[in-house]
């Protein structure tokens, strides 16, 4: 099996550690890579879209899944597909579309491994329809620490641990999920701008429900009376009666295309103030006052940046940092006293989103909970970033909110518990199911998971 | 472990009285440092450094550590790092010696260099390997302005600052990309007990100047830190001054 000592970061290019990088092309190495991690342990690793050090080990091991990407079974009539937890969901995408179906959850990256969206309990702009990724998992094989595979099922102790538990119980081999039925490969999506963010939050609580998928990109620059201005963009999957002639001769087709990569040095700084305000105004003025029924590709709608292939790098050495957190509701005013106070701090976001979540998951870790949540990335460059993220810390953990392991790089390890009332659970399973520790990352052991 | 912003949780201090390196850790303990190990000779200085980074709300531990006994130092090293991961290693320890005495002393001259010199390539080779193990870490060495160019005034303990500096760069290059990350400090004239006394250099800086600076260093993974930033272009042009001017120069 091929293994190299190689330097491990997360998307945000932040605290690289080393590991040994084993990447198992059976089933049977990657239980021999997990019996034999050694004294620091191992944790799986996909396609490393978590932003911070969830698949990091450092000196020990990092087990590469995407080398185990086949899929088994596609039951076609009934909507289900059988695959390995390595693949990607961008090639599960081109496998299912074809014969009409579509995965039940996507992020903003087709890029990441269905293994990776278990253990990260993924969630994407249909959350208030459609709940997190894990309530669409069927069926898992999961590869515990003694080297054994058990078939976990939803609505165990298990399922609820490994939903959202960062890989920490084991290894997801394979996943039966649940699609979605789809007509056509393209989106009809309806536009329209909010003028601040009391603005927007009265529209996505009035009109969210009549739409599958809603997401907000806010500008967190504009400041005043213009504070929290933004574009809301919902929709569905077109039917096929709502496409043009042309495009219905092949309504499925999915060709995603890709743009140059962004290069491998970007002077440090590049996203300042100026040039982040300056996309923001552009990006808000761009947008339509109002707009229904236009057709997007998934891409478009979905994926905008998976057309640039590395675009984590634009900024620069340092990396950049994502706060990602949740708020339930009824707890408007901190989501208001935290946008006024990012917006007077004047950071440097570009990729600012706002959403509102449905019902809670099962996951004893996973981030969704009803309320409003709000992503955004900042350089991590900034002056004094790090004692300010730590103020809004403070913030949602009163406002009994969390921020999202999968984007986290900076948490104060106190703090976690009063975001993740089940954590004791969790650390209860993972004692009597790994009591050495063998999965371990540098995010359990930042945190103490 | 180091967060995205490089703040260590766990500090050990080689040298455990040092002022710059106890102002350090004061202002890591204020951000995400739990658990510190000071290690230097046992004395009542050393317990009551502890007393005060306790009372921060650190959990707080000594190891008698003697620079000037290298045999030792594998040991003494290697039960601290056994008990857990050290995020950081501050290699703080170092003396300033009296250059007029230790002209005339060639023991107590000796004495200088192997405080500052070989006690340190000991336990920064040590430190070294127990971090590449662990795949993660920062050790962070402080120099001095004054190993760029040795001085008439103080050419002992400058030349074993250079000795120290040049170590620790080219330790710092074999651990690139082993994901530990080697930083050397060189603080100007630091206002300390070490240099109480003497008379002010220009461009002095504060023990709290200098942790503000290797704070803001471990941020940026850099190499080489200077305090106040100042000194890396007045060093620079002092290192190239000829030698018959830089005699002369009231340095």
């Amino acid at each position: 099996m091929p293994a190299d000592t190689v330097s491990v970061t997360g998307w945000g290019r932040t605290a690289p550690t080393t590991a040994r990088l084993v990447r198992p092309r059976t089933y049977q190495e990657a239980a021999d890579a997990v019996r034999s991690c050694g004294a620091r342990g191992g944790i799986p690793r996909g396609l490393g879209r978590a932003y911070g050090d969830a698949a990091q080990n450092a000196g020990g091991a990092v087990l590469d899944m995407t080398g185990l990407d086949r899929v088994h079974l596609i039951d076609a009539a009934g909507g289900t597909v059988l695959c390995d937890a390595g693949i990607s969901l961008h090639r599960l995408m081109q496998v299912l579309l074809p014969l009409g179906w579509f995965v039940p959850v996507t992020p903003g990256t087709r890029y990441v491994t269905v293994g990776g969206a278990i253990g990260a309990d993924i969630h994407g702009k249909n959350h208030h329809v459609s709940g997190s990724f894990s309530r669409h998992v069927l069926s898992m094989e999961l590869l515990t620490a003694d080297g054994g595979i058990r078939t976990v099922r939803p609505g165990t102790p298990l399922f609820d641990a490994t939903a959202g538990g960062m890989g920490l119980t084991g290894v997801v081999l394979t996943a039966t999920l649940r699609l979605l039925p789809v007509e056509t490969s393209l989106m009809s999506v309806d536009t329209e701008r909010a003028t601040d963010l009391d603005d927007l939050m009265a529209r996505l609580t009035a009109t969210d429900h009549r739409y599958r998928y809603s997401v907000a990109w806010i500008d967190l620059l504009a400041r005043g009376g213009s504070t929290g201005r933004s574009v809301l963009t919902r929709g569905d999957h077109a039917p096929l009666d709502a496409l043009p002639d042309r495009a219905r001769r092949d309504p499925l087709e999915f060709r995603p295309g890709r743009l140059p990569a962004a290069p491998s040095f970007v002077p440090e700084g590049l996203l300042g103030r100026t040039t982040v305000g300056l996309f923001n105004e552009a990006w808000y003025r761009r947008a339509p006052r109002a707009r229904t029924g236009q057709l997007q590709s998934l891409t478009a709608f979905f994926h905008p940046l998976d057309g640039v292939p590395h675009w984590n790098r634009v900024y620069g050495r340092s990396g950049f940092v994502q706060y990602q957190f949740v708020v339930g509701y009824g707890q408007e005013d901190t989501l208001r006293r935290v946008v006024h106070r990012i917006a007077r701090r004047g950071c440097p976001s570009f990729l600012a989103v706002l959403k509102r979540f449905g019902e809670g998951d099962p996951g004893w870790l996973s981030f969704p909970m009803p309320g409003w949540t709000l992503a955004l990335d900042i350089p991590a460059g900034l002056p004094g970033l790090d004692l300010f993220l730590d103020e809004l810390d403070e913030e949602v953990a009163a406002a009994d909110g969390r921020v999202y392991l999968a984007k986290d790089s900076r948490l104060r390890p106190g703090l976690l518990g009063a975001m993740y009332p089940r954590l004791e659970q969790f650390r209860r399973l993972r004692g009597e199911l790994d009591p050495d520790g063998v999965f371990t990352s540098d995010l359990s052991r930042r945190l103490g998971l | 472990m180091k967060d995205a912003f490089g703040t260590p949780q766990s500090l050990l201090v080689l040298g455990g009285t040092s002022e710059i390196a106890l102002a350090t850790a004061r202002r890591l303990i204020a951000r995400r440092t739990r658990t510190v190990w000071l290690a230097g000779r046992p004395s009542p200085a050393l317990e009551s450094a502890a007393e005060e980074l306790r009372a921060l709300g650190a959990d707080v531990r000594t190891a008698a550590f003697d620079a000037l006994d290298p045999g030792s130092h594998e040991t003494v090293l290697g039960k601290v790092f056994a008990e857990g991961d050290i995020d950081l290693v501050l290699l703080a320890f170092g003396v300033l010696g009296d250059q007029a005495h230790d002209e005339r002393d060639p023991a107590a001259a000796v004495r200088v260099a192997q405080t500052n010199y070989t006690g340190a390539v000991s336990a920064g080779l040590l430190c070294a390997q127990a971090l590449q193990a662990q795949g993660h870490g920062s050790l962070v060495v402080l120099s001095s302005v004054a190993a760029e160019r040795a001085r008439r005034a103080n050419f002992i303990y400058g030349s074993s600052k250079a000795g120290l500096d040049a170590f620790a760069q080219g330790l710092g290059d074999a651990l690139y990309g082993t994901g530990v990350h080697v930083m050397v400090v060189r603080p100007g004239f630091v206002r300390s007990r070490m240099t109480a006394g003497l008379p002010r250099a220009p461009l002095a800086t504060t023990p709290e100047a200098v942790a503000a600076a290797v704070e803001a260093g471990l941020r940026r993974r850099a190499e080489t830190v200077w305090v106040p930033g100042a000194l890396r272009v007045v060093m620079s042009a002092l290192r190239h001054a000829p030698r018959p001017l830089f005699r002369r120069l009231p340095v």
